[in-house]
């Protein structure tokens, strides 16, 4: 099994958020990648932008820069 | 093959749009129901159409852009979703079947009170009786852009002001006009816009979208499965996911954004000038051989559609005549709308319809001329 890390997790509603989360950040140089959302969390969608934890903040101000809606940040060990 | 049934579909499109739709079949998981490479690529490919969708149509947020199988469908969506018990709508005899028989339904069904607006022997609709059919409870006004017999565009800008003083809904069926007019939803006062991908697009069957208004709520006509929010009993809220139930044609969808890259370096603009400038040759050429009668208003703005017959002939027959003698592809018949015939009394001989896209010529317009001018010799 590969170790596990705390990173910082972004979940969205829809998967139109988490496209528009995607495109941004990788226009903007956000660190981080959609990956499927951990089963200890929910979310609408099942796409979740998944970052080192130490850019929780920056990828946060993201979302919000992108104008995306999202359902709930989490800082969990995955 | 001379084709000039471009209203039916456009057969030329885009050596791109074939290609994006290629590369999708053999490279896209599903759109929205993974998070790995091939799901991700039909993801973003899908959500990449509906900004370039909702910027082509002037519509404010591109998750309002709802994909669907065609502009009937979208239809369907808007006037099922909308329209209910007590309410009233007015429509026109302009329209296709796709608008009439969802109205009609619902008038059988739920009761709904449905007016239409009636047209005079050119099939120009007389809006100035808008005021008469407005009753308290009237809650939208639904019309074609572009009738699909007549070539006739609707006054939109006309109904616009009628809607917006009385507060009503303006839902507009762009099958026929779409990729030939400029279509702005804001600056036009369009609540719900539906259009299809493989007319004037150039995209490929079995695509289409409404497009909604912002914060204009639609009950969805179908439920299942989105791919999000899968514990919901009932469709997530938030849209598209909200109308859309079940996979996406995101092979279609690649090749109608392809479509719609086409027509912006294209430009509508010179796509426009090229079909009116063939419209008005072939116009002024059937126009004036005996026996010809031309259906339309050809005084106003006219779309890319001209209707006729010759003498008495059955339409059917004068369409096999051209395809069979001449190669020449039309549309014979009743068109899907009834009302418009029945408005021109053509409702036994039907029409024989031709309409033109950009890649027509005018070396065929010129063919077609002569074809029609020895059929009506006969």
């Amino acid at each position: 099994m590969r170790p596990r890390e705390l990173r910082a997790i972004l979940t969205f509603p829809t998967t139109t958020d988490a496209m528009a989360m995607e495109r941004y950040c990788l226009s903007h140089g956000v660190a981080g990648r959609l990956i499927p959302v951990p089963s200890v969390i929910s979310a609408g969608c099942g796409m979740c932008w998944s970052a080192p934890v130490g850019a929780g903040a920056t990828v946060r101000a993201a979302a919000e820069a992108a104008a995306v809606r999202t359902e709930g940040y989490y800082e969990l060990v995955i | 093959m001379i084709y000039f049934d471009n209203a039916a579909t456009t057969l030329v499109k885009p050596p791109r749009v074939a290609e994006a739709v290629v590369q999708a079949m053999q490279s896209m998981g599903n759109c929205g129901r993974g998070s790995h490479p091939c799901s991700r690529f039909a993801a973003g490919a899908v959500d990449e159409a509906r900004i370039k969708l909702a910027a082509f149509f002037g519509c404010k947020r591109a998750d309002h852009v709802v994909f669907t199988q065609n502009a009937t469908q979208a239809l369907n969506m808007a006037l099922y979703g909308l329209l209910g018990t007590g309410d009233h709508v007015i429509s026109t005899v302009a329209e296709h079947n796709s608008v009439l028989r969802p109205l009609y339904r619902l008038q059988r069904e739920v009761g709904l009170e449905l007016d239409l607006i009636p047209a005079d022997e050119k099939g120009t609709l007389r809006l100035e009786l808008l005021p008469k059919l407005l009753k308290p409870n009237t809650k939208a006004v639904v019309c074609t852009h572009i009738s699909n017999l007549t070539g006739n565009i609707t006054d939109l800008e006309t109904i616009r002001r009628f809607t917006a003083a009385h507060q009503l809904l303006l839902v507009v069926d762009a099958a026929q006009s779409a990729g030939y007019l400029p279509i702005h939803m804001e600056q036009m006062g369009i609540d719900i816009l539906c259009v299809t991908g493989h007319k004037g697009l150039m995209g490929p069957q079995g695509t289409g979208a409404l497009l909604l208004r912002e914060e204009l709520d639609l009950r969805p006509l179908c439920t299942g499965g989105t791919g999000v929010q899968s514990y919901l009993r009932e469709q997530p809220a938030q849209l598209p996911e909200h109308l859309e139930a079940g996979t996406l044609n995101a092979h279609g969808i690649a090749g109608l954004s392809a479509a719609i890259d086409y027509l912006n370096d294209l430009s509508l603009e010179r796509i426009r000038q090229q079909e009116d400038s063939l419209t008005a040759r072939f116009y002024e050429g059937v126009q004036k051989i005996p026996g010809v009668r031309v259906y339309g208003d050809f005084s106003r703005p006219h779309g890319p559609i001209v209707s006729l017959n010759l003498g008495s002939w059955d339409s059917g027959a004068v369409s096999d005549a051209l395809a069979e003698d001449y190669g020449i592809a039309t549309r014979p018949g009743a068109h899907c709308a009834p009302l418009m015939h029945m408005a021109l009394g053509t409702e036994v001989q039907g029409a024989v319809r031709f309409s033109f896209c950009y890649h027509n010529t005018e070396e065929e317009i010129d063919t077609a001329i002569c074809a029609i001018a020895q059929l009506a010799a006969e």
